[in-house]
């Protein structure tokens, strides 16, 4: 019995076990492969996407679990229009090898949607979680702050 | 259609009709004397194509992978500049294939004399690993980098692409060219007519292009020397790069593997039935060394191999850390391989000089590049075809070829960005693999995944180290270091692995950081030691220097200290007369930092220095005690690479390998037991993260003669910077890494 999913405002149905995390469904299955896989164990971060606007690691979210509307980078914004952290993003030319940055602009998507305004010890707070390898993060806190502030002009 | 246009329209361009009467403009056929052609392979292009014009616009050809470092940015900007196109208006891609590439990399000049087989083989080696560099450039007059190379050869192809069209249009327009300029994309006439490049490369693709005419003076430049936004950046923010684990084939299914954990160890047989019986599973695959599982979902696969029970071989490594250790060091008793700097005399003590002793050492160290190890093949029986992230697409073409039991020709690589490669991704084994794999399953695309835990645990490890100093100070000053470093040699290693060669002859690379710094020692010699071990080790974010920095630095710092100076007064007292825009870094990040030699309670502060590829690079780190723990709450970096296309590029490059020197300095370490890597996951082995980062000052000075490299000079300084801070910090010294055992860092 095929599971439903709504991801970025598509319903989308799956034939996969109720278990498989729901990285592995949309990146294998529904073929939305800009959620990453770093570690699977909650550990990195890479597969982070919003469930019901809440920050979470896709590789640890059985997806018989999923209990709300799934948004992932693909649905926070694109090239033609990018999202405010996305264009942040950009101005702040973050991205090195840029395979963390899905999960980075998830997080930090989420934590301005808590937090408009957040602090330095909030940003650490929230951002902690998500590795890069590349050693970004100078480029992300900046990215954060004035995604920040773009939304408060708004 | 020529070759280029069949390559890129298959491989890269949806459009065919716009690709047809494009033209592709090459350094071969410019640079190569008519009478002496190269003789290519079947299959090759005879010319070696960087920059494609058609209707559609104008595409770069790299034959560099981006793994992060910005260079397609950098290297479009430098066609750019010459051709007269705005950035925005170059496109980008990876080079299909070795097949219309690599004749390039042997065009004449960088390797004369050489038979073509084995220049193809030395730049290949070279370029992509850009480590091997070094001994190819010992046995080459002038030994130019590759960045350097790049720089003349890029602005060359813009150059003589611009000029083509430039011909074009004065044949269209009765011109005379000299009446003729460009800018824009487009070719103006005196009358301000308006010509667009992309309309005139059909008649472009006619002419024989001229010579290369004489490149722009820095001081014309528009676009090099500033920094670009990144041409990859939009599509890294918002999901749509595509990484060697993002290629999605129809029909294709997705597979895990198992390999033996033991290094080195054989896979003697395995007990699938569980495995089979699991959901998704379509096929269970043994592989060399190990066993596969081919299923519907990479998940699935992941759970299914976990299930199989595998006999496993020992491996014919020593069990464990400390027998490896003992290994190594034992190695310092033996002849050297090297003796690569030897000056004065170090046998005797200069009369009434203080002696100074110490032992250091430094781990094996993972990659842990934030994609793990993947590829995907498609085998039909008589073509394969592979996509993964790689540097090496010759290696990796003949290497599918031979385990697919094809010719070179009929396998085709497929090079996709890399999500981090800091040289893990020069090897051969993820293609190899799904190679094996698409051979089971012919007519299947199957996308082959490493787990976290498999990436981690069969890496080709930055090889563990030991060295033994010995030093004098005398008058504030050094007068004598003699330095043995002891490691496997990670060249001859990947010679045989790579390319197949024997291994022979000293090994600069295993003392590269220690016996090329720019210090007016008067007895000075180090000698480098080649620990005879197997365990897998490979090209780390720069090789020897990332822990000969650690050694030779931490070493002056003890000299430093010994002889009641300032250390960063020390440093330069003995840099000035010896390389001057080493000296000056130095100086820099005295003042970018307001260095005093001073630090309040609680604050510690560390210079270090490292002349790496090229380029010196002093930093400053400086930590603080916290309730929390020891935390690194700022950095400052100065560098000197000669010129700096992007400084936003090279400034990243900077602050990207500190940070990654950093991570393994506090927690990185790969140890072993059983003859298998204890280490499995980012918890064992962690980096830093955004709250324990520092913050970071970088000045990018321009003052050296020759254009050094950026991607990895910033690693090998930030490690003794650390170690030289938190002795500053606590006294205590710290002489092997990873710091997190003896220091209380904060995590
Ligand atoms: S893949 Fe989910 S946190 Fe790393
Ligand atoms: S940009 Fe490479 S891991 Fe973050």
């Amino acid at each position: 019995m095929p599971l439903t999913l709504t991801v970025n405002g598509t319903d989308h149905q799956t034939d996969l076990p109720e278990n498989v995390p729901l990285l592995w469904v949309l990146r294998d299955d529904l073929g939305l492969t800009g959620t990453k896989f770093g570690c699977g164990i909650a550990a990195c971060g890479a597969c982070t996407v919003h469930v019901g606007g809440v920050a979470v690691r896709s590789c640890q979210l059985p997806v018989g679990d999923v209990w709300d509307e799934v948004t992932t980078i693909e649905g926070l914004g694109t090239p033609a229009a990018l999202s405010a952290v996305q264009a942040a993003w950009v101005e702040h030319q973050v991205a090195q090898c840029g395979y963390c940055q899905s999960g980075q602009i998830m997080q930090a998507a989420a934590l301005l949607a808590e937090i408009p305004d957040p602090s330095d010890a909030e940003i650490d707070e929230a951002m902690q979680g998500n590795l890069c390898r590349c050693g970004t993060y100078p480029r992300i806190r900046a990215a954060v702050k004035t995604a920040s502030a773009k939304m408060k002009e708004v | 259609m020529s070759r280029i246009g069949k390559i890129a329209r298959r491989s890269f361009l949806v459009g065919s009709v716009a690709i047809v009467g494009g033209v592709g403009f090459g350094l071969y056929k410019v640079r190569q004397p008519a009478a002496n052609p190269l003789t290519p392979p079947e299959g090759a292009a005879a010319i070696t194509p960087f920059v494609l014009i058609d209707a559609q616009g104008i595409t770069l050809i790299s034959p560099r992978a981006e793994m992060g470092q910005g260079v397609h940015t950098t290297w479009a900007a430098l066609i750019a500049e010459e051709l007269d196109v705005d950035m925005a208006d170059v496109r980008v891609i990876h080079g299909p294939a070795a097949k219309a590439y690599y004749n390039s990399a042997v065009v004449g000049d960088a390797l004369p004399g050489r038979d073509y087989d084995k220049s193809e083989f030395q730049h290949s080696v070279a370029e992509a690993l850009g480590v091997l560099g070094k001994l190819i450039s010992f046995q080459i007059t002038g030994g130019s980098t590759s960045m350097k190379d790049g720089f003349t050869r890029m602005r060359e192809a813009g150059a003589v692409a611009r000029e083509t069209l430039k011909l074009a249009a004065a044949e269209q327009l009765g011109v005379p060219v000299g009446q003729l300029r460009t800018a824009q994309g487009k070719v103006i006439a005196p009358d301000g007519t308006e010509l667009p490049y992309t309309a005139l490369a059909g008649a472009a693709a006619e002419i024989t292009p001229p010579s290369a005419p004489a490149l722009r003076d820095a001081r014309d430049w528009r676009i090099l020397g500033k920094s670009q936004p990144r041409v990859d950046m939009v599509a890294k923010s918002t999901g749509t790069a595509q990484f060697g684990i993002d290629v999605r084939l129809p029909d294709m299914r997705f597979a895990a593997l198992r390999i033996n954990p033991a290094l080195g160890g054989t896979m003697q047989g395995y007990d699938d039935t569980a495995a089979r019986a699991m959901p998704g599973v379509e096929k269970v695959v043994p592989l060399t060394n190990g066993v596969a599982v081919v299923a519907c979902n990479t998940w699935l696969a992941q759970q299914a191999v976990d299930a199989i029970k595998v006999q496993w071989g020992a491996s014919p490594n020593p069990p464990d850390t400390d027998a490896v250790f003992a290994r190594i060091a034992a190695a310092l008793d033996d002849a050297p391989n090297s003796t690569m700097r030897d000056d004065g005399d170090v046998a005797t003590l200069p009369t009434g000089a203080t002696l100074v002793e110490a032992a250091y050492r430094a781990p094996y160290l993972a990659h842990a590049t934030m994609e793990p190890m993947n590829a995907t093949a498609h085998f039909t029986g008589d073509a394969l075809e592979v996509w993964c992230g790689n540097q090496t697409p010759v290696f990796q073409r003949n290497t599918c070829a031979k385990i697919a039991g094809l010719e070179p020709e009929a396998v085709t690589i497929h090079t996709t960005l890399m999500g981090g490669g800091f040289g893990r991704r020069g090897e051969l084994d993820f293609a190899s693999y799904a190679t094996e794999l698409a051979v089971a399953m012919p007519g299947v695309p199957v996308q082959l995944t490493w787990s976290r835990a498999e990436d981690m645990t069969h890496d080709f490890y930055r090889p563990g180290a030991v060295a033994r100093f010995r030093g004098a100070v005398q008058n504030g000053k050094a007068v004598m270091v003699d330095g043995q470093i002891a490691a496997q040699s990670a060249v001859h290693q990947a010679m045989g692995r790579l390319a197949g060669l024997p291994a022979a002859g000293p090994d600069k690379v295993l003392v590269e950081g220690a016996f090329n710094q720019p210090y007016a020692i008067p007895n000075y010699r180090i000698r480098g030691h080649i620990a005879p071990l197997d365990i897998p080790v490979g090209f780390w974010r720069s090789v020897g220097n990332s822990f000969n920095g650690f050694f030779h630095d931490t070493f002056l710092d003890e000299l430093a200290h010994a002889a009641g100076r300032d250390p960063l007064d020390f440093r330069l007292q003995m840099m000035r007369g010896e390389h001057a825009p080493s000296a000056g870094c130095l100086e820099t990040v005295a003042q970018m930092s307001n260095w005093t030699g001073k630090t309040p309670e609680g604050v510690g502060r560390g210079v270090a220095f490292t002349y790496s590829f090229g380029t010196p690079v002093a930093q400053v780190v400086e930590v603080e005690q916290t309730e929390d723990g020891i935390r690194i709450a700022r950095a400052w970096i100065a560098c000197d690479m000669g010129i700096a296309l992007d400084r936003s590029i090279v400034e990243a490059q900077m602050v990207g390998g500190m940070i990654y020197g950093l991570s393994a300095a506090c927690f990185g370490e790969i140890t072993f037991a059983e003859g298998r890597v204890e280490q499995q996951n980012f918890p064992d082995y962690d980096g830093l993260r955004i709250h324990n980062t520092p913050v970071t000052e970088v000045s990018v000075l321009e003052t050296n003669a020759h254009m050094g490299g950026a991607g990895e000079p910033g690693t090998p300084p930030s490690m003794p910077a650390l170690g030289n801070a938190l002795f500053d910090l606590t006294g205590r010294r710290a002489r092997s890494l990873p710091l997190m055992h003896d220091f209380d860092l904060l995590v």
